[in-house]
């Protein structure tokens, strides 16, 4: 689904990423972990065309992307749900759905009511809220908002930025089970997380990343069993 | 003061209040979409005003005011696409004095095109001299339409914000780019059309205000700066209440004239600008906490 190889990009003369390659399978969830400034947001920033990448390649669906506008790549299937999810505040819940409806191409554009009342259905609480301005919901319901704005557009492979951060732990499991739905019902995501634990537990593979560069790989297990990964992200004081 | 005479500083406040209005909203479209200020935007008045008058030599006044206010939206287009499109990261100085190169360029353009001549269109309906009575005071026809059409050009804005795809993806843009983009909009063509929104409801206002105030090259400063003071007054970014600060503007301008020198008329928006910038910067109707997050 996505293929990732020795991708290098930065701000301006600050170059971030080095040589990173990976890959995400259909109907995986791959979680990329790593500690604050490793780069994490960098990375999902440049698959989506926020920041161009100076070398290396990104295909995704065996398309290159690496170079395609921002705007265009959610209509090839890919989409993130941003860091800090920066949900249309002055706007209301519905009209969030509907922008995240923008990336359907012509004719699905009547599917738009059936999206929108799954959205719902996915996240009741926001069917409660629809005439809402985004801005005055909870983190965690902003959160929801996010993912579903996010699924509106029907993507092939979703990106999720630190869901988890900010919110209260009984959010978190709800946000964190929501993701597991999400891959039984066929979706592929791609999650970066702190929280190290939660994100290997429900993943199926993963990557660890140190300043810019991919340091571990593999299944979620391996890496849960593995001792570096334990003592730098899992260590028993909570990695908030 | 008579009620007749009260009537007619109170009609006369409302039309140059709702030009106001209409110059406020025409920078508040583009700050909204970009977070600059057009300093050009009086110029869209005045090329609305200018070129009716030039087409209305080939065309009937309908026809002649359609194509003014159809060429204007194309130039506010090529300005964006032009000189704007293309910056990466511009910071607020950098526009101001861009757009204020801008405003220069278009006026001495029009000098050069229509010399420093004032030019007028005809009345819409009867001449300078007609009039009707309007709760016992006599106003022109021509009052009314300024104050008619300003106000169907803000419905429209209104219903096009709010009710369609295009507006609520203007709106997304201004509310977050980055999550916009990440929608799948192209925030750049969302650009060009504040510009185009911009410049057309400028150039409107210009035409059907030009039978009363008349259109010369240089009125588009005057306008900005009235304009401006507007957009200010009631909160950068915020149209509805702009339309409430050009009223309260106009009235008081007009009011003002039993007061003080007419010469001092234009002194008054300057004041209150000033006022407004030092007391209550993020405007009469803003709240403080929007103002905080706008870098302007
Ligand atoms: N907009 C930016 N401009 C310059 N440097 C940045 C910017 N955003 C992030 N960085 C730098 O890039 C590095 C990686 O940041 P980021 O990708 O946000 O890390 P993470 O998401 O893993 O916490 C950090 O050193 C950070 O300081
Ligand atoms: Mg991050």
């Amino acid at each position: 689904m996505l293929r990732i190889r020795n991708l290098e990009a930065g701000y301006g003369r600050l170059r971030v990423l080095k040589n990173i390659s990976m890959h995400v399978k259909a109907g995986e969830i791959v979680t990329i972990i790593g500690a604050n400034g490793a780069g994490k947001t960098t990375l999902l920033s440049t698959i989506a065309g926020l920041i161009r990448a100076t070398s290396g390649e990104i295909r995704f669906r065996d398309q290159e992307i690496t170079r395609m506008p921002a705007a265009k790549i959610p209509r090839q299937g890919c989409v993130m749900v941003p860091e800090g999810r920066q949900v249309f505040a002055s706007m209301t819940v519905e009209e969030n759905l509907l922008l995240g409806g923008r990336a359907l191409e012509g004719g699905a554009k009547k599917e738009l009511p059936a999206l929108l009342a799954r959205q719902y259905e996915m996240f009741p609480i926001l069917r409660d809220r629809r005439a809402q301005l985004a801005g005055t919901l909870s983190g965690g319901e902003q959160q929801m908002l996010a993912m579903g704005r996010a699924l509106m557009s029907r993507p092939s492979l979703v990106m999720m930025d630190e869901p988890s951060t900010g919110l209260a732990p009984l959010i978190v499991r709800d946000i964190f089970q929501i993701i597991v739905r999400l891959r039984e019902e066929g979706n592929t995501v791609l999650l970066v997380e702190q929280n190290a634990k939660a994100a290997l537990g429900i993943a199926d593979r993963g990557y660890v990343l140190e300043t810019g560069k991919v340091i571990i790989q593999g299944p979620a297990e391996d890496l849960l069993a593995n001792a570096d990964v334990q003592r730098a992200y899992l260590g028993r004081e909570k990695i908030e | 003061m008579t009620v007749e005479l009260f009537i007619q500083y109170l009609v006369a406040g409302i039309t140059y209040g709702s030009i106001y209005a209409i110059v406020a909203i025409g920078f508040n479209i583009i700050y909204n979409t970009t977070g600059i200020i057009n300093f050009a935007q009086g110029e869209f008045v005045m090329l609305g005003g200018m070129l009716s008058i030039t087409f209305l030599q080939l065309l009937p006044l309908p026809a002649a005011i359609a194509l003014a206010v159809l060429c204007t939206m194309a130039i506010g287009a090529a300005i964006e696409m032009l000189f704007i499109r293309w910056l990466v990261n511009p910071g607020v100085l950098r526009m101001i004095i861009i757009t204020i190169g801008l405003s220069i360029l278009i006026r001495e353009a029009a000098l050069h095109i229509w010399g420093d001549n004032v030019h007028s269109l005809p009345y819409f309906i009867g001449n300078e001299v007609s009039t009707i009575a309007v709760l016992g005071a006599r106003v022109s026809p021509q009052v009314l339409w300024v104050i008619g059409v300003c106000a169907l050009m803000v419905v429209f804005l209104n219903v096009f914000f709010q009710a369609t795809s295009v507006g609520r993806e203007m709106r997304a843009c201004a509310a977050n780019r980055t999550a916009a983009i990440l929608c799948g909009i192209d925030t750049r063509n969302m650009v060009t059309l504040s510009f185009v929104l911009s410049a057309g409801i400028g150039a409107l206002a210009g035409a059907v205000m030009s039978p009363i105030t008349y259109t010369q090259y240089d009125i588009g400063t005057g306008l900005a700066i009235k304009g401006f003071t507007v957009a200010i007054l009631g909160g950068l970014g915020n149209s509805l209440a702009a339309v409430a600060a050009g009223l309260l503007l106009g009235i008081i301008e007009a009011f003002s004239v039993s007061i003080v020198p007419l010469a001092f008329q234009d002194a008054i928006s300057i004041a209150i600008l000033l006022v407004i910038l030092f007391v209550r910067p993020h405007g009469l109707f803003g709240s403080s906490a929007a103002a905080g997050l706008k870098e302007f």
